[in-house]
């Protein structure tokens, strides 16, 4: 019987692959944390959500972070919407294609798709780069489209590069680290508590009902260890007569 | 009461039935832990089957809004994330099950004469059931749905002459589109399951039929008792009832614990580019298919295309999953149970099974041209297994088999 089980858990399990080889810093995500995920929805309304939507995700559902109705009309809402609305957003598709070269995506599960520690890193990854039409690239989604839309709080970064030589023992160089030329309002800390806070936030967007069904979780497998042993018992009592 | 149960017997065969698949079924008495995965088998369908009509009453098959109506179960459904997992979990659940148990009959003998046709139902039970998870993987509209699809689908475009038309066929359109979509749903929710449950039913009647085999392939039928009934027989009901429910409570801890804590498993379970809706426009990066179909799918990379056509990997391919309806003609021991067969057939299947999650594994990586030399020797390690299996059971050694079971 403990064959049967280890061996239906043997199923491997993998982390999501980070592309591009860039090392991912670890996300401080945290669930339980109420006032995070506050802030980070937050930060979220107002920096992401001009541009991107997060059109399966209701403003009502953030009562589940603890969030009042009010607070949520209040603080988070515009005028004209409604706490059971989802996150949608005015702009255009086709005329986000033509100022950024590709549609901002909706955001209700990106951190299902992409990871929470490649979403932490990305957003804090921008640097200045001449050569691309907004003036900004980005550590680990190179020629990204979106600008640096948070450069008033992180301040401007440039990379600094190293020199390497790939497989064939070519020299080319890479970006080893980025460095702050023009501070913002907030400290590089700062910065990163506030992105730890949104990536925090969009974390439990992506799946608003995981702690729930944790919760659920426990009390099942809880039921069906008890659920075991009078299954067998059952099964010994019965079986006493077979010889 | 019993009035009532005569009336009904008097009509229909309720009490005779009972009878003959449960309370007087005789089952041998020394089933072990493989034999729990065929009971497994038709728990995890009814789960399917239960959850998939509870998905069906709020998902949209419709190209524009079935993504969205994913997310809208996901969220706004009571619940909904908790049906949505127990059927994306069932999914491959179903074919952990199904491989073990095929893996049970490989190792037992439990194809052999006289039960040829019970394998050979199960072989297109696993067919359909194939099938069936192929269309349903395209439901959700994610980026892995729509090019799993297309892959797969353009495979058929590879046959020869008529490959073209009969890929647009099946699509209903040039690309994958909306009607696919559609008629991949009705196929999912009706076509395939309707089979599927009868398919089930004859694998099942037929077994009942000749009685199951047993981990020594002793035949219990062969001595029988004073009152007509094998000796080595126990009844389905009571014994193998409540033996099967400590399989299921066991089993049930396992899907439970994936469900609640990790429906993702990793990304296998649910992959996380599905989670990025369909887009016609922009490929991904590595396409791969979900788990189950890995084994294959690496054979089919393995084989290099011949005249710049695919079609040679796509046959082969095809003939990795039909030569297991050979299998009760192949195997020519007079020995049923691996107990008592010698080491060549040990070895053999050794390899096999070494070589069937080789490729499994190879089928999730990219296609290197190391990995590519290494699934092309798993894949005739694969392939040695059927076809020299004349050969290697009909020179093994064997040991005697007992009269009667020997474990309980």
């Amino acid at each position: 019987m403990k064959k049967l089980f280890f061996l239906l858990l043997a199923v491997p399990g993998m982390a999501i692959a980070a592309g591009a080889g860039v090392p991912l810093d670890r996300a401080p995500i945290n669930p339980h944390n109420q006032e995070s995920l506050q802030r980070g929805a937050s930060v979220f309304v107002n920096y992401c959500l001009s541009c991107h939507s997060a059109s399966y995700m209701r403003y009502s559902r953030m009562e589940d972070i603890g969030l009042t109705e009010a607070q949520i009309k209040d603080n988070l809402l515009f005028a004209t919407e409604k706490p059971g609305e989802t996150m949608t957003i005015a702009m255009r598709a086709d005329e986000a294609k033509v100022w950024f070269g590709a549609t901002p995506p909706d955001l209700s599960v990106i951190t299902r798709s992409r990871g929470s520690d490649w979403l932490y890193t990305y957003l804090r990854g921008f640097y200045r780069d001449d050569t691309r039409p907004l003036g900004w690239n980005n550590r680990v989604f190179d020629k990204v489209g979106m600008p640096h839309v948070m450069q008033d709080l992180q301040g401007h970064m440039v990379p600094v590069m190293r020199a390497e030589t790939d497989a064939e023992g070519r020299p080319h160089e890479v970006i080893d680290r980025l460095e702050l030329v023009k501070p913002g309002k907030l400290t590089l800390a700062e910065y990163d508590a506030l992105v730890g806070d949104l990536v925090n936030y969009m974390t439990w967007m992506g799946e608003p009902a995981k702690t729930q069904r944790m919760n659920i979780g426990l009390a099942v497998l809880l039921f069906l260890g008890v659920f075991y042993v009078i299954a067998f018992y059952l099964k010994k009592e019965f079986w006493k007569d077979v010889h | 009461m019993q009035k009532l149960l005569n009336w009904v017997d008097e009509r229909f065969p309720l009490t005779a039935s009972y009878k003959a698949h449960l309370s007087e079924y005789y089952a041998p008495k020394n089933f072990n832990f493989w034999y729990f995965f065929g009971s497994l088998a038709l728990l995890v369908l009814v789960i399917q089957i239960v959850s998939g009509i509870f998905l069906t009453m709020h998902y949209k098959p419709d190209a524009d809004l079935a993504f969205a109506s994913v997310e809208y179960i996901m969220r706004d459904v009571e619940y909904g994330w908790l049906i949505r997992y127990i059927h994306s979990t069932g999914a491959s659940m179903f074919f952990v099950v199904v491989y073990l148990h095929m893996f049970r009959g490989l190792i037992y003998g439990s194809y052999r004469q006289p039960r040829e046709l019970i394998w050979i139902f199960g072989v297109i039970i696993y067919l359909v059931l194939m099938g069936e998870a192929f269309m349903g993987y395209l439901l959700p509209w994610g980026q892995m749905s729509y090019w799993g699809a297309q892959v797969i689908i353009n495979l058929f475009a590879a046959v020869p002459f008529i490959g073209e038309d009969l890929s647009i066929w099946i699509r209903g359109d040039y690309v994958i589109g909306d009607a696919t979509l559609n008629r991949f749903f009705a196929f999912h929710v009706i076509a395939l399951p309707l089979v599927l449950l009868g398919l089930v039913a004859a694998h099942l009647v037929a077994l009942h039929e000749v009685g199951s085999n047993n981990p020594d392939g002793v035949e219990i039928k062969k001595l029988k008792g004073e009152d007509g009934h094998p000796l080595d027989g126990i009844p389905f009901h009571p014994y193998y009832t409540v033996k099967d429910i400590l399989g299921v409570v066991v089993f049930l801890m396992v899907f439970a614990a994936i469900v609640f804590f990790a429906p993702e498993m990793g990304g296998y379970f649910l992959e996380y580019n599905n989670f990025v809706p369909a887009d016609s426009l922009k490929t991904p990066e590595h396409i791969a298919p979900v788990w189950y179909f890995t084994p294959y799918y690496a054979i089919l990379r393995a084989v290099p295309p011949i005249l710049g056509s695919q079609f040679p990997g796509v046959a082969l391919m095809g003939v990795a999953v039909l030569i297991f309806f050979a299998l009760p003609w192949l195997d020519k021991s007079p020995v049923k149970s691996v107990r008592y067969r010698g080491p060549k057939f040990k070895i053999a299947l050794t390899l096999f099974v070494i070589s069937f999650i080789g490729l499994g594994v190879l089928g999730i990586l990219p296609a290197t041209e190391l990995y590519t030399w290494i699934a092309r020797v798993l894949s005739v390690v694969y392939f040695a297994f059927f076809l020299l299996m004349p050969w290697y059971t009909r020179n093994d050694t064997y040991k005697p088999v007992p009269e009667r079971v020997t474990d309980k």
